[in-house]
């Protein structure tokens, strides 16, 4: 064990999430290893997002580890979890980009908060970063609510990696968007993987984007993790939800790559 | 339609054999195709044949959908004993008003964390957002206030003048007005105005960050949003509620004087004079004390019920309303408790 931790970015032991009566997540373990890009799947309302705000530290938990590159996670109010905030970057569902300031000055806001720069270097980086998720320098200027869903996804991506994180986690990064755009924003996190060497955690229902972008896929049901590996091995599992999941009608066009 | 459907129910219990010629029939939707399908149910139910011939094949479709749907039992939830009910409403409301003593003292105590760390690094107090806050809860206040207490002054005095004439006590009216100017009403009309004015924006700002999930963005930044957000806002009103105290006791007392003069024939130098011999410094300071601890009482209600805003348009709107009465309420019990203590001090 101890040589495989520092080979681990995410560390989830036994890890057990409820509200009330409902036990969400059920003694769930995952490992996610340093820069693949792994892909969670699973039902609408299963726990996904769950999963990951609980990693992250926004839910609670009722038993169970969590460690993020190598540092145990508490809660959003725990120091070690503060520390380990300093390394990673969050894509939100709706991007969360805060709406009082504008789309540059979202960018530089984890700058400011955690590094003492000038205001010129600041906006250099802040238009490099914009260029790199392929948007202009333009639109820098622009509020949140002057932004188009996918501008939004990008701007909150540049964001999430302002501090270029060793993870980053992306909670649908691409529902919403047309197939070009969200075609562009997967080959943007797999470029971005490649060059920065990114760890990417990232909760999708996009069968295309987990087929080409991720290396691995862990498949949540029933509030465990019931199946985890290369998507060619997905596709051969016995478990009936994945079954279902991945040879429903709407995965057809995926079949002929697998076989 | 469904009128219809209904008027041929008696026929239909009464027949053998039920069968609708939909032949003529061009369009159909799912309303007219679920009455049908209730007709022929209910003539399966009581042992009789229903048919529906000559459906156009376009439809038959809608038809064979409907008759899959409705199949299960909707059970209705187990009427409750109305005693039960009331009895558990009351039980909630209890537990509620303790969560809300909990709520509110976490915020204060949150709050004590968040001035001792500033107090620890000065640099990391938020400046631009607290000016800001300045600006608005203060600055852009002012207009209001002063219009609102001078009325409130001006029409204190002509009640004053009206009654003590009666009595020819005309010149006490200027104590009545300076002292309940200075003492009470002042600080209170602005404390209730600034809960309305600036309380409910922070309560919908707050709760909409909370919805957009930018809080929690704030908090995945290693980040304390009672830091970041919460303490330049009640700092801001902490610091703008005094000064709005002061404004508008004066523009109370302006007013006041315009009405001695103009309709109690009582000039300027008699007004001011009479109002040197009636108030003192101690009359000022009980209604400038209370200022801040009012404004602490607004902005931690109004923060603390900003971040109870759960995912819906309607919790936002209610919180705001929660956050203005419940502020409100606590301002004047506050009121209250002050006055208490300012009179055993002998102030």
């Amino acid at each position: 064990m101890p040589q495989a931790a520092p080979q681990l970015a995410i560390r989830v032991h036994d890890l057990v999430v409820g509200f009330g009566r409902q036990v969400v997540i059920d003694h769930l373990s995952l490992d996610v290893r340093r820069g693949e890009i792994l892909g969670l799947v699973g039902a609408s309302g299963g726990g996904k997002s769950v999963l990951m705000r609980t990693i992250i530290g926004l839910i609670p938990r009722r038993s169970g580890e969590i460690e993020v590159m190598g540092a145990a996670i508490g809660g959003a109010q725990d120091r070690s979890t503060q520390s380990a905030a300093g390394r990673w970057g969050i894509l939100f569902q709706q991007g969360a980009l805060f709406s009082s300031l504008t789309v540059r000055q979202n960018i530089q806001f984890p700058l400011r908060e955690n590094l003492v720069l000038s205001q010129a270097l600041m906006d250099e980086i802040a238009t490099a970063k914009l260029e790199m998720v392929g948007l202009l320098p333009e639109d820098g200027d622009k509020f949140p609510a002057e932004l188009s869903g996918g501008m939004t996804k990008r701007v909150a991506l540049a964001r999430a990696l302002a501090l270029d994180p060793a993870i980053v986690f992306l909670d649908e990064p691409t529902s919403g968007l047309d197939p070009i755009a969200a075609g562009d924003f997967d080959a943007l996190i797999k470029t971005l993987q490649k060059t920065l060497g990114l760890t990417v955690f990232m909760v999708t229902h996009d069968l295309a984007s987990l087929n080409t972008v991720c290396d691995r896929v862990a498949a949540l049901a029933d509030g465990k993790i019931v199946a985890i590996g290369p998507m060619c091995e997905l596709l051969q599992s016995e478990h009936p939800w994945v079954r279902a999941y991945f040879h429903g009608k709407r995965s057809q066009m995926l079949q002929p790559k697998a076989s | 339609m469904e009128a219809l459907s209904d008027a041929v129910t008696d026929q239909l219990d009464r027949s053998k054999t039920v069968k609708v010629d939909m032949a003529e029939v061009r369009e159909l939707d799912t309303l007219g195709a679920w009455l049908l399908e209730k007709m022929s149910r209910r003539a399966s139910a009581a042992g009789h044949r229903a048919e529906v011939v000559g459906v156009a094949d376009n439809y038959a479709g809608l038809i064979e959908e409907v008759r899959q749907v409705n199949r299960g039992n909707l059970t209705p939830p187990p009427a409750q004993n109305p005693v039960i009910v009331r009895l558990n409403d009351i039980g909630r409301a209890a537990v509620g008003a303790s969560e809300d003593l909990r709520v509110f003292l976490q915020m204060l105590g949150s709050l004590f964390l968040a001035i001792v760390s500033v107090l620890r690094r000065p640099r990391s107090l938020r400046l631009t957002s607290l000016v800001y806050q300045l600006y608005r809860v203060g600055w852009q206040a002012i207009p209001i206030i002063v219009l609102i207490t001078f009325l409130i002054g001006a029409i204190i005095a002509q009640q004053g003048f009206f009654h003590f004439r009666k009595f020819g006590a005309d010149s006490y009216v200027v104590d009545m007005v300076g002292i309940l100017v200075l003492r009470e009403l002042g600080v209170l009309i602005v404390a209730i105005m600034v809960a309305g004015r600036s309380g409910s924006a922070y309560t919908a700002e707050l709760g909409s960050m909370k919805m957009r999930e930018e809080i929690d963005a704030l908090l995945t930044m290693g980040l304390d949003p009672v830091e970041v957000l919460i303490l330049p806002r009640v700092i801001a009103l902490v610091g703008a509620l005094p000064i709005l105290s002061f404004i508008g006791s004066m523009a109370a007392l302006y007013g006041g004087g315009l009405v001695a003069q103009f309709y109690g024939g009582m000039g300027p130098p008699i007004y001011i004079a009479r109002l040197h011999e009636a108030i003192s410094v101690t009359h000022f300071e009980v209604g400038i004390l209370k200022a801040p601890f009012m404004a602490l009482v607004i902005g931690i209600v109004a923060c603390s019920e900003g971040l109870r805003v759960k995912g819906s348009a309607e919790s936002l709107g209610k919180q705001t309303t929660t956050s203005v009465v419940k502020s409100i309420f606590l301002v004047i019990v506050l009121d209250g408790l002050f006055a208490v203590f300012f009179a055993s001090i002998g102030m």
